[in-house]
């Protein structure tokens, strides 16, 4: 067990410096991210006016949670994104000639994502708090929006991972891209589900990012709710089951398939 | 123990049969050369033996392990270079090195200092620091020969090692691999260079179309379809007098040109002096002799009837080479 924890941790730090050394990989996960939550906040802040808004010290407090989801979110797909171009490349090849169990690789490359899921939620939390938002609950609810977002990147990144493990294919992955966003405007990420319009509000409310980011919103805006809480962490445990049980039975068909 | 043994073994991608049930045997401390051409089932065969594809029929065992009971005792007594350098170019050399060694369990420690001692070996200690994505080609396959090598391993597979390389860096990794096989690696390397078959392999095993149509060591090889032959191109005087005085010594064979004769000799240059002597004796000038010894090439022309050259030539032409 301890060699294959030492390999998560190098493989986890291998696609941190990948990340990190490839702009188009960094760019979704804090340049658009940062530069959508200045454009809202600069642009539509008379929206917590809005009869119903929930009460929020100012638009970018809300928002945070947002932005911190759509990190989170695109950290997933860019992980997916260097999966599919490792295995295009033949680098996967190379860890599988490794002698540790094959799901390790893709333990690896999932702390990797979850590393960069606190990277975003201490950057937007640094820059909610440098533009005067304040965090409700304090410390305790920074840890929890910290905890929630780390977690849930990594339950992106396993639906990521499977559909990388799967198809081979960094287009295919990079293709998804559009639809993150699409699903995240169906969420409550950027707006109160309630003040949204038909069919839009049905579906933010079945939405499953609803659910956490309303678990990590919730201490940021008004305090810690157990409720919101463990909807968050049961919704991101359900992706995480999903995302590794989905990604197990890719990485089998690969190896089976060649 | 023989390092590698190959029953019966068979690989189909749905209809297609890559590897038609083959057979070899590699003893420890041998460099085998795997040669044929592109799409013989080289690198299919080399996927099995490496782990990373599950054989359809047949049994292999590499380090006394077998490929798919005990893949994993595998993985650790092999090390591998796959075709076209499989390497992150984002990364260091360095970094690469030792990412290689934490996945085959090594300390930490033990692991910065044999990738300081590789990066030497492999003259890239210079570059180890640049990403690898600024490398050449050829410094790109000595680091992926380095990190084979991290984890000192009983059997090396080298894929196509040299393929796209330019001559001097195919010397280059050609005296490494002599270098490791002299400290007791196995190597198994696939090839389709004649040539380097011919320098490095002590045993050869010819692929096409699936199926291994010949094997032995390259001497034996060459030797079952035939003698070394002199070529003569005369100067002056009759060639049918010349091929007359020739076909007293060895075996007659069609002549090339109008001024050329071709004879098959059994005892090769020990022969030249004898024929030199008669023709002289005869008054015939000669221009100049060559002793033409068979290649691999005309053993692969043998077995499968084609030029493995040629091939390649064909295949270089239909597909440009990314560098």
């Amino acid at each position: 067990m301890a060699i294959n924890l030492r390999v998560i941790r190098a493989l986890g730090m291998r696609s941190i410096r990948q990340t990190f050394r490839r702009p188009q990989l960094i760019a979704p996960i804090v340049v658009f991210p940062t530069l959508l939550l200045a454009i809202q906040t600069g642009g539509a802040g008379a929206a917590v006016n809005l009869p119903g808004f929930p009460p929020v010290q100012s638009f970018l407090q809300f928002m945070l949670a947002g932005a911190m989801m759509q990190s989170l979110m695109l950290a997933g797909n860019s992980g997916g994104i260097a999966l599919a171009v490792d295995i295009e490349m033949g680098f996967t090849d190379r860890l599988f000639t490794a002698p540790i169990s094959r799901f390790t690789i893709v333990l690896g490359r999932l702390a990797g994502t979850a590393a960069l899921g606190l990277f975003s939620s201490l950057w937007f939390l640094a820059i909610g708090l440098i533009f005067g938002a304040e965090i409700q609950s304090g410390v305790p609810g920074a840890l929890i929006a910290i905890f929630l977002v780390t977690s849930a990147a990594l339950a992106v990144g396993g639906i990521g991972a499977a559909i990388a493990l799967r198809t081979g294919s960094a287009s295919v992955v990079q293709g998804l891209f559009p639809l993150v966003l699409v699903v995240l405007f169906l969420s409550s990420a950027f707006f109160p589900e309630n003040l949204m319009i038909q069919p839009a509000q049905t579906i933010a409310e079945y939405n499953p990012l609803s659910l956490i980011v309303n678990g990590i919103r919730s201490p940021m805006i008004s305090g810690i709710s157990a409720s919101e809480t463990l909807y968050a962490v049961l919704t991101i445990t359900g992706i995480i089951v999903l995302g590794l049980g989905l990604s197990a039975r890719a990485l089998r068909h690969r190896l089976r398939a060649g | 123990m023989p390092a590698i043994v190959v029953e019966g073994l068979e690989r189909a991608f749905g209809e297609v049969r890559a590897v038609q049930g083959i057979d070899l045997e590699v003893a420890e401390g041998e460099i085998y050369g795997f040669l044929g051409p592109n799409g013989a089932g080289k690198t299919t065969t080399v996927r099995v033996l490496t782990t990373l594809l599950l054989p359809t029929g047949g049994r292999a065992t590499v380090a006394g392990h077998d490929v798919v009971a005990e893949a994993r005792a595998v993985r650790g007594s092999i090390g591998v270079a796959l075709q076209e350098a499989a390497l992150d170019p984002l990364m260091t050399g360095r970094e690469l090195i030792r990412l290689q060694a934490t996945l085959q369990g090594i300390p930490s420690e033990e692991g910065k200092r044999r990738a300081d001692d590789l990066l030497e070996r492999v003259d890239l200690a210079a570059a180890a620091d640049r990403r690898v994505g600024t490398y050449s080609g050829g410094m790109q396959r000595r680091l992926d020969l380095a990190a084979a090598l991290v984890h000192e391993p009983r059997v090396l597979f080298l894929d196509e090692p040299t393929t796209g390389l330019d001559p001097v860096s195919r010397k280059t990794i050609w005296e490494e691999v002599r270098g490791l096989n002299e400290e007791g690696t196995t190597v198994f390397l696939t090839t389709q260079y004649l040539e380097e078959a011919d320098q490095l392999a002590d045993r050869v095993g010819i692929i096409d179309d699936g199926k291994i149509v010949a094997k032995g060591t390259p001497e034996s090889l060459k030797a079952e379809i035939g003698h070394p032959h002199i070529e003569l191109h005369l100067a002056e005087g009759s060639v049918a007098q010349a091929e007359e005085i020739c076909a007293r010594i060895g075996k007659l064979l069609p002549p090339k040109d109008a001024k050329a004769v071709l004879v098959e000799v059994e005892n090769g240059a020990a022969d030249i002096p004898r024929v030199v002597r008669a023709l002289d004796e005869a008054g015939i000038a000669v221009e100049s002799l060559e002793l033409v010894r068979p290649t691999l090439d005309d053993v692969f022309v043998e077995k499968t009837g084609y030029h493995l050259a040629e091939e390649i030539e064909e295949e270089a032409e239909k597909e440009p080479v990314e560098v």
